[in-house]
């Protein structure tokens, strides 16, 4: 993402623009240019922080064939669909690699389930799960792909624990990627004027707004002009 | 080593720069005082890019928002949570207090909750309600003016509704409610629990010139980059700087003790510098603890001195004691008439909830003293870390399988976003003399300062109320229509969800205000008894905790300790 054009939309952005969100232009090039600078990187980190995560991102957990078996498994798990792509356009093996590293307490059930996949592949196709056909890859998550959710998890099969972090992982990093957030639909994260559900919304869900409660609530064409009182708490702007 | 002493004596040390600290910077400095502020953090200013989290996205960050390196996920703006690196603190056996502290310009307010609650009459007179604990040795009538104050010069939204015990303000605009706050609404009404507009410090409405209007990103727990949002940095310390304020702030500085003359009198501080780990001195007529209830207390019983054998202010033996955090305990439902939402508009709102419920219930029918507030949660939120990884789990109530894999999974997500309203409810705990902190004299953190020991147990007044809490939330879930998840309602065997003392972060009474000083630290103008130019503003001179967060409360009570020391600096009092 072009951090500092998004920056520039949160400034200028037309409804924040139109609706008294008044920054003066001194302020906006300070932003600018602050941003400009800053490492993209850098996300609000403290700098103890950056460096736990450059140190994270300098070890290696997985080697190229444990991460390509993950890319293999999470498209099984989520299938790529257009126009929002899949696990692989979202990240998913690089968020698997550094949360094993990040909470080191998973790292055993991804790398013992990475093993466990490909023996048991092995064993009933004769070869590696990454390498196996769909349907066999398939075949096997079938059997793993449930569990008795009234027993916690920690007490199940290793290989059912794998299978339900992997999905975990992969839905989680799917829908905090960029072609995830749009395939949800979030149209949140920007800049608005908040100004009530829309009616369409109350009609599909059996609830109205009640007419006392709403005339207490903000005038929002009056955002911008200063709030003034009478003695006994009335605003009076 | 010799200790470095600056030559220069200001008028007031301001020990803490949170809302109690940033509040006596305020007046202090606005007064013509010269006022220096000591913070055990770096510098920080919300409108800062490069430490901003506010409108972040989870995909700029390759751990997704996950909470590894803070406590409450890593856009939260709180550098310190439950732990902060070489600064322990130790328990008695078989308790447990959680000690949040965030170590920054601004300290908590820079990510807290921004529920702006003004304690109500009652509030002040706990004993004289129900014989428990302690009134206040002041009155709502005392705090009223500042509290008006207050909401003026902070802002915050909400209603004017007439309540008995949760008095009317100078309040902005609320937003409107969002849809699951609909259905919240409908769903207390059902079990007659009032629901009014939430009560925060967001900017609805422009309030002064500085300061941004709320853009409804619903990130104030990142901190406002527009200080559309109360922080005590952008709020009241800049503003303090920037309207011609002798105000200097030494950053990285952790107090060790207040430093004292023959006479027994406060003569400045002296601090362990983050940067070069050296002691400094700094000297000033007046010294004013806004460290946070339990590090003020930390503090005074680390001022040992000839003339304070046992800890400065600390006569009573009451410097630690009375500490008291609010009740927590949540729930959470699955609310079926809320699947299948329509994304096409943003409802992200302010940071938390646009409704809440004040304390309805009558105490004379329950078994438990006191009351609390509920606060909502939910709607269609930004997905971070965490989002979708039981994509299905709600199938097991439609009888249908949980788990697998594949297409269906998009739809899955997509049908249940958005779908979940939680419950906090946050209530009194009654102070008592037996849950404290004191100091360990076994254990120092890293800069060789002796550590605060915790002694805390819940009593039955407390997992009564969570009970309540437990059942309330069960029926309002049930009226809503929904299903009770995280495992369903927790019972005796676990307190009723009631949360570990500490973790809902309002911890308050360690150097309590009263007339006696005998039983108490401070007076009624937040001065200790002991020692006349020591005050302590954050939310140690608490008697009682109210239903309420104690953030106003604070702000409020500082400013009257401001105006008290201007007026007995000005007579040459103290």
């Amino acid at each position: 993402m072009d951090r500092r054009k998004s920056l520039q939309t949160m400034i200028l952005g037309g409804a924040a623009a139109s609706t008294g969100l008044v920054f003066n232009s001194c302020k906006t090039e300070t932003i600018d240019e602050a941003v400009a600078e800053s490492s993209a990187k850098y996300f609000g980190r403290t700098p103890e922080e950056l460096e736990r995560i450059e140190k994270l991102n300098a070890e290696e957990l997985f080697n190229a064939h444990e991460i390509e078996t993950i890319a293999a498994l999470s498209v099984v798990i989520l299938p790529p669909k257009e126009p929002h792509g899949g696990p692989l356009e979202a990240g998913v093996p690089e968020l698997v690699e550094f949360m094993g590293k990040d909470i080191p307490t998973m790292a055993p059930t991804l790398l013992g389930g990475l093993m466990w996949l490909d023996h048991k592949s092995n064993t009933e196709y004769g070869v590696e799960f990454k390498s196996a056909t769909l349907e066999q890859k398939k075949q096997i998550c079938d059997e793993i792909c449930w569990h008795d959710t009234k027993i916690s998890m920690d007490k199940q099969a290793l290989e059912i624990q794998f299978f339900y972090m992997m999905r975990g992982l992969t839905l989680t990093g799917y829908y905090t990627s960029k072609v995830g957030i749009a395939d949800l639909g979030y149209k949140g994260n920007q800049p608005n004027v908040w100004d009530g559900v829309p009616q369409e919304v109350l009609d599909k869900h059996g609830v109205a707004y009640d007419p006392e409660w709403i005339a207490k609530c903000v005038d929002q064409s009056k955002r911008g002009i200063i709030a003034e009182w009478d003695d006994k708490g009335n605003l009076l702007t | 080593m010799q200790i470095k002493e600056s030559s220069e004596v200001y008028d007031v040390i301001i020990v803490g720069s949170g809302a109690g600290g940033g509040m006596a910077t305020k007046q202090l400095a606005d007064a013509g005082f010269n006022v220096a502020v000591v913070e055990a953090g770096p510098y920080f200013d919300p409108a800062d890019p490069k430490t901003m989290t506010q409108m972040k996205w989870p995909y700029e960050s390759p751990r997704r928002g996950a909470g590894t390196d803070r406590a409450f996920g890593e856009w939260d703006m709180s550098w310190g949570d439950w732990e902060v690196e070489g600064e322990p603190y130790t328990q008695e056996e078989g308790t447990n207090f959680k000690w949040w502290r965030s170590r920054m310009l601004g300290g908590r307010t820079n990510h807290w909750g921004r529920i702006s609650l003004r304690f109500g009459p009652k509030d002040f007179k706990g004993k004289t309600r129900d014989g428990l604990g302690e009134d206040w040795p002041i009155g709502y009538d005392d705090v009223k003016p500042y509290y008006d104050k207050v909401d003026k010069l902070i802002g915050v939204f909400g209603t004017n509704e007439g309540l008995e015990n949760d008095p009317d303000g100078f309040f902005l605009p609320p937003p409107k409610p969002r849809l699951h706050e609909l259905f919240y609404i409908n769903g207390a009404k059902k079990s007659g629990i009032p629901v009014i507009p939430s009560r925060m410090s967001m900017l609805t409405k422009k309030i002064n010139k500085d300061r941004g209007v709320c853009f409804y990103c619903g990130q104030c727990s990142r901190s406002c980059s527009v200080y559309a949002d109360f922080s005590s940095g952008s709020c009241l310390i800049f503003p303090a700087q920037k309207s011609g304020g002798k105000v200097r702030i030494y950053v990285n500085s952790m107090v060790r003790e207040v430093t004292t003359n023959e006479e027994g009198k406060a003569t400045g501080v002296s601090y362990i510098s983050k940067d070069d780990r050296k002691e400094y001195k700094l000297k000033a007529r007046v010294v004013v603890l806004a460290a946070s209830a339990c590090s003020s207390a930390r503090i005074l019983l680390n001022s040992k001195s000839k003339q304070h054998p046992n800890g400065l202010g600390n006569s009573s033996d009451h410097v630690g004691k009375y500490l008291h955090d609010s009740t927590g305990a949540s729930a959470a439902g699955f609310i079926p008439g809320l699947m299948n939402r329509d994304t096409s508009y943003n409802e992200d709102g302010v940071g938390g909830m646009h409704v809440y419920s004040p304390w309805w219930g009558d105490n004379s029918k329950l078994d438990f003293p006191r009351g609390y507030h509920i606060e909502v949660w939910g709607g269609m939120g930004q997905p971070n870390y965490g989002f979708g990884w039981d994509a299905n789990a709600f199938n097991e109530f439609f009888g249908t399988k949980v788990g697998g894999y594949g297409d269906t999974l998009r739809d899955d997500v997509k049908k249940y976003y958005g779908a979940v309203v939680g419950f906090g409810g946050r209530g009194e705990g009654i102070a008592l003399k037996e849950n404290y902190c004191e100091i360990d004299p076994t254990t120092v953190d890293k800069f060789g300062i002796p550590v605060l020991k915790f002694n805390y147990q819940w009593s039955d007044y407390e997992k009564n109320q969570a009970k309540h809490m437990q059942d309330t939330f069960e029926e309002l879930i049930h009226n809503m229509g929904g299903h009770q998840i995280w495992g369903g309602k927790p019972g005796k065997e676990s307190d009723y969800g009631l949360h570990a003392p500490g973790e809902i972060i309002h911890e308050v009474g360690t150097t309590r205000m009263g007339d006696d000083p005998k039983t108490s630290v401070t007076n009624k103008f937040n001065q200790l008894h002991d020692v006349d130019n020591v005050f302590i503003v954050d939310a140690g001179p608490f008697v009682s905790q109210a239903d309420k967060n104690c953030t106003w409360t604070i702000l409020a009570l500082s400013w009257r300790a401001s105006d008290y020391i201007i007026e007995q600096l000005k007579a040459q009092n103290i």
